[in-house]
């Protein structure tokens, strides 16, 4: 049997458009997207594995021969779907700033300092058990022109596919008790009952001695679409 | 925090029968959907997404030199009618033989050697996409007909804080295009349109506008909720 997948009622997710978020204005779509049902090309996805990534792809503080600045941290977690079913071998993708906050990228130019030991890039396929890991530092806040005064909390994209078309998610992913949140739009643009799912967990256990800190954050991606338990007059299960 | 659960939705008990108000009724208890652990909300991918997200081979569907390889080329505009310099497309489509690289195809696996299914490509510079791949072939729509061959598009962007899913038919599968279920739903031929490419020297060529012009002439692409 052919696999569905949930579809999210829509104050459930992050919408398209946020006034707060000026970046929007021209860009996110004015009509209502037109409800597309899941059919092959939509409940099939790329399959991505292990010839995507190396195993210095999960660590991003050994670049150009060297170490990189900034506090060393775990970001581990699970990909599972809705249901709770870890999402093995798939592919994660993440970027981020420096500890300075700043981007390796061109039009990146506010005046904080550049890394030669910092890309910003790390990669990984899930596990059997859908977990993954990598070793990073914890990437800076940035001020950007959205309002005045504007800073981005501290944040790493994350980039996943799933196993189908209708799972794949860009995200990024937030450290506990960011005092940035209040004032940041595209944090405040998730639903108020989702977004601490964006937040990770500090996780003093899963810190490592002399070497890093730790923070979980599992990644749940849509489910299976099930049917519903059927229920008589009085309550009881069919 | 990590993954939580959503609060159970349980039936709204109707206590006018029980023989003490008040009391819990027998039934209230049970859920009406599974238990399920509350998604991940998106976001966008900002400015910087070709730090995380460049594929030195990105465009490749298929490798350079495969017999009958087509680009699907196109460009990105935004409300105003400008290029959008800084977004990035995935495509995913069946091969030539309207098969997926998935295990979830109940017909088998690809039967087009070095076929992957999947293209990203940046929209810089200028704006444009390409993607070198194979037209794909028809698919079944589940309900016993075949789909026209299509190729569906996630679009990515600063300023877009979920991706947007659209899709790409052939201008020359005129027949196919007439009996597509999803085209066919779609209220008028200007909408249908917006997702029909058109041959060129090397393939195919299809602009996608997140907003309409009307000042230049253009239409909004019709995007999909999946």
């Amino acid at each position: 049997m052919l696999p569905r997948y949930l579809r999210e009622p829509a104050e459930r997710r992050t919408p398209v458009a946020y006034a707060g978020y000026k970046s929007t204005g021209l860009r996110a779509p004015l009509r209502t997207p037109v409800d597309l049902p899941h059919r092959l090309t939509e409940i099939t996805g790329p399959v991505l594995g292990e010839d995507m990534v190396t195993a210095a792809d999960a660590d991003l503080t050994l670049r150009q021969g060297g170490e990189a600045q900034g506090q060393r941290i775990i970001v581990y977690g699970r990909v599972l779907d809705s249901d709770g079913r870890p999402v093995p071998h798939a592919l994660v993708e993440i970027w981020q700033a420096n500890a300075a906050g700043r981007y390796r990228h061109v039009v990146d130019n506010w005046p904080a300092p550049l890394d030669p030991h910092f890309d910003g890039l790390g990669r990984v396929v899930t596990d059997d058990l859908g977990r993954y890991e990598f070793t990073t530092i914890k990437p800076g806040a940035y001020p950007w022109g959205n309002h005045h005064n504007a800073w981005r909390p501290a944040h790493i994209h994350f980039s996943l596919f799933g196993q189908a078309f209708t799972q794949r998610l860009v995200t990024q992913m937030y450290f506990p008790d960011d005092p940035l949140f209040g004032q940041d739009p595209i944090f405040n643009s998730m639903p108020t009952t989702a977004r601490h799912r964006a937040v990770s967990r500090f996780d003093l256990e899963r810190s490592q001695p002399n070497w890093a800190l730790a923070f979980q954050w599992d990644i749940v991606l849509r489910g299976q679409d099930q049917t519903p338990f059927e229920t008589d007059d009085d309550g009881d299960v069919a | 925090m990590s993954a939580d659960r959503l609060p159970p939705q349980v039936l709204a008990a109707d206590e006018s029968n029980d023989r003490r108000q008040g009391t819990p009724r027998r039934g209230t208890g049970f859920l009406t959907e599974p238990f399920r652990l509350g998604t991940t909300p998106s976001s966008t991918v900002g400015p910087y997404l070709a730090i995380g997200l460049t594929w030195p081979d990105g465009p490749d569907v298929v490798a350079e030199g495969t017999p009958g390889a087509i680009w699907l080329r196109g460009r990105v505009f935004d409300g105003n009618g400008d290029l959008v310099p800084d977004g990035m497309i995935e495509t995913w489509q069946a091969d030539p033989d309207g098969r997926f690289a998935h295990p979830d195809d109940p017909r088998g696996a690809v039967t087009t050697p070095g076929f992957r299914g999947v293209g990203r490509s940046h929209t810089v510079p200028g704006g444009e996409y390409a993607v070198r791949t194979l037209k794909p072939g028809r698919v079944p729509d589940g309900e016993g007909g075949l789909q026209a061959p299509h190729v569906d598009v996630s679009v990515f962007a600063r300023g877009l804080l979920d991706r947007l899913v659209t899709r790409i038919y052939f201008a020359d599968e005129a027949a196919a295009n007439a009996e597509d279920a999803v085209l066919r739903s779609l209220p008028d031929d200007a909408s249908r349109a917006t997702l029909i490419a058109q041959p060129s020297a090397d393939g195919y060529v299809l602009d996608i506008h997140l907003q309409g012009c009307t000042a230049k002439g253009m239409d909004e692409t019709v995007f999909f909720a999946v």
